[in-house]
């Protein structure tokens, strides 16, 4: 297999983008990702692209031909990939495999959802889980994350201030990054007192409905050089991925995701680092309660502590005695345009390996050079973990 | 989506569910292949209980649009006493359910499709002596 480096990055504004179309955002974002790597169209081999369902939030499938058409870029072979919200890491996946390969020395590979022209998005969203035996009765999306962290709380006594504390951070986070959703900082207090969606979780435990696009390019090792500096190109040294029951209720266990064990297990194993070497990470949480389950199931600390680490804020950026996690604000404050998601968690880590001017005000330390993304689909039943480097090695 | 409620009328009418012959687990809803045994796996049709404790559970304050008349509801994850879990809605009020609380299966009315009208029907479950 061969090393592949990421050259380039571009995204959107994640949002309510009422005056971009789908083909508007995924062009604007792949764009700037070929402009970042000095690349030209004529360059790529490929396209990748992550979206969970353009079919029910536009009423439009077929996308891979649709973007290719839309970039200029016909007649490259492009190709969509879905996985639920982990739809974007599994089309990045796909990409580093045909390069490492051998096949494809530069290819495309984007993510993006255009979530807010439909009217029912929580019935939209609800299709991540099992239509028939999980939707069917009534469980939305939010609630099986509730009934995660009802159980957690039951299991390891974590409180609701807690709990709480993460979305203070991820606002935190997101009111220094120009590209975030929410620019607002928040309390504990306001969290708690939000409108209940699905309890215990409230609006501010919840990622927002979000527009959105990101594109990364990557690229052959070798063949990178053609096109930009050492600095500027980041290694993926793992690319892995896992799956569970795509019912909640089918697990032995709701307050670990197994495949995130899993795949980050292998992950580290292909990078060949182990946790504490880790500085920076963009972990998955489309509710608060899965932030805390990843830092427990990628290793940073053991089962029923993430509550108490979050709570004395030592994932946010400025404290050096733990890594730093989700610097962009992450999906609960940059937002969660589904597709894009996997996508922008690893831009993010992109940016910040390499000590980017996008990450002005929110720079995290970078003692080792490595960071991670996990990613996940549905309630677990796809998770796909990325890590990092900005050494050769 | 007529066909597609006739075809779970057995599990969700009857709590249906198989049985592995080979390692005696029990699954709901019913599964053809044994995770566990895969090729040497023997699946058989097993009737559950209905009896369970909960095993977790939400207040839905923010409902799917069949659901809308409902809120707020409970909904759970209740483990049967024969191992399986399952998710439904618990027929009470939302100050009442706790984690462990006894609860039997009943069945009843889930959701009207709005566009074609068609009434779904299958298992809730309600607290043990209400
Ligand atoms: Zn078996």
């Amino acid at each position: 297999m061969r090393d592949v480096v990421i050259i380039g990055y571009g995204q959107t504004k994640f949002g309510e983008l009422w005056e971009s179309s789908f083909r508007d955002i995924i062009v604007e974002a792949g764009i700037k990702a070929i402009e970042d790597a000095n690349i030209d169209g004529k360059d790529l081999d490929a396209i990748y692209v992550g979206n969970m369902s353009g079919g029910l939030f536009v009423g439009q499938e077929h996308i891979s031909s649709l973007i290719a058409d839309y970039a200029g870029l016909t007649p490259l072979p492009c190709t969509r990939v879905e996985a639920a919200c982990a739809s974007g890491s599994l089309a990045l996946r796909s990409a580093y495999l045909s390069v490492a390969s051998g096949h494809h020395d530069v290819v495309l590979v984007g993510g993006v959802e255009k979530m807010t022209d439909v009217v029912d998005a929580t019935s939209a969203i609800a299709t991540a889980a099992d239509q028939e035996w999980e939707a069917f009765f009534g469980a939305t999306f939010p609630s099986l994350y509730a009934m995660m962290a009802r159980r957690y709380m039951y299991e390891y006594g974590l409180t609701i201030e807690e709990l709480s504390m993460w979305s203070v951070i991820a606002h935190d986070h997101g009111s220094r990054n120009p590209y975030a959703q929410f620019r607002f900082k928040t309390t504990v207090e306001q969290v708690i007192n939000a409108p209940p969606v699905a309890e215990p979780l409230t609006l501010m435990h919840c990622s927002p409905v979000s527009d959105g696009a990101a594109a990364l390019i990557v690229c052959d090792a070798e063949r990178a050089k053609d096109f930009v500096s050492r600095d500027d190109m980041i290694y993926i040294r793992a690319s892995t991925q896992a799956s569970d029951t795509i019912s909640l209720h089918s697990r032995e266990s709701i307050t670990t995701l197994k495949a995130a064990k899993v795949a980050s297990e292998k992950a580290y194993k292909m990078a060949g680092v182990t946790p504490d070497r880790i500085d920076v990470a963009e972990v998955h949480d489309c509710f608060a309660i899965n932030g805390l389950i990843l830092l427990e199931d990628l290793g940073f600390c053991k089962k029923g502590e993430a509550g108490k680490i979050v709570a004395q804020e030592r994932i946010k950026i400025d404290c050096e005695d733990f890594l730093t996690v989700n610097p962009s604000g992450g999906l609960k404050a940059a937002g969660h345009a589904l597709g894009a998601t996997g996508i922008r968690q690893v831009g993010e880590i992109y940016w910040q390996l390499k000590g980017d001017e996008n990450c002005r005000g929110r720079q995290a330390p970078i003692k080792h050079g490595y960071g991670i993304t996990a990613n996940v689909g549905g309630s677990g039943g796809t998770v796909c973990v990325h890590i990092l480097s900005n050494n050769r090695r | 989506m007529v066909v597609r409620s006739w075809r779970h009328i057995k599990e969700r009418y009857c709590l249906i569910g198989s049985r592995c012959k080979t390692c005696g687990r029990i699954f709901f809803p019913s599964r053809n292949i044994c995770p566990y045994c895969r090729r040497r796996g023997e699946l058989e049709e097993y009737k559950l209980s209905g009896r369970g404790k909960v095993y977790t559970y939400s207040v839905v304050h923010v409902p799917p649009k069949e659901f809308e008349r409902m809120v707020p509801y409970v909904i759970a994850i209740v483990e049967l006493e024969e191992g399986p879990r399952i998710t439904a809605q618990i027929d009470c009020k939302p100050e009442e359910v706790y984690i462990g609380m006894p609860v039997e299966v009943v069945f009843r009315r889930i959701k009207e499709d709005g566009e074609d009208g068609i009434i779904h029907y299958g298992y809730k479950f309600k607290p043990v002596n209400y």
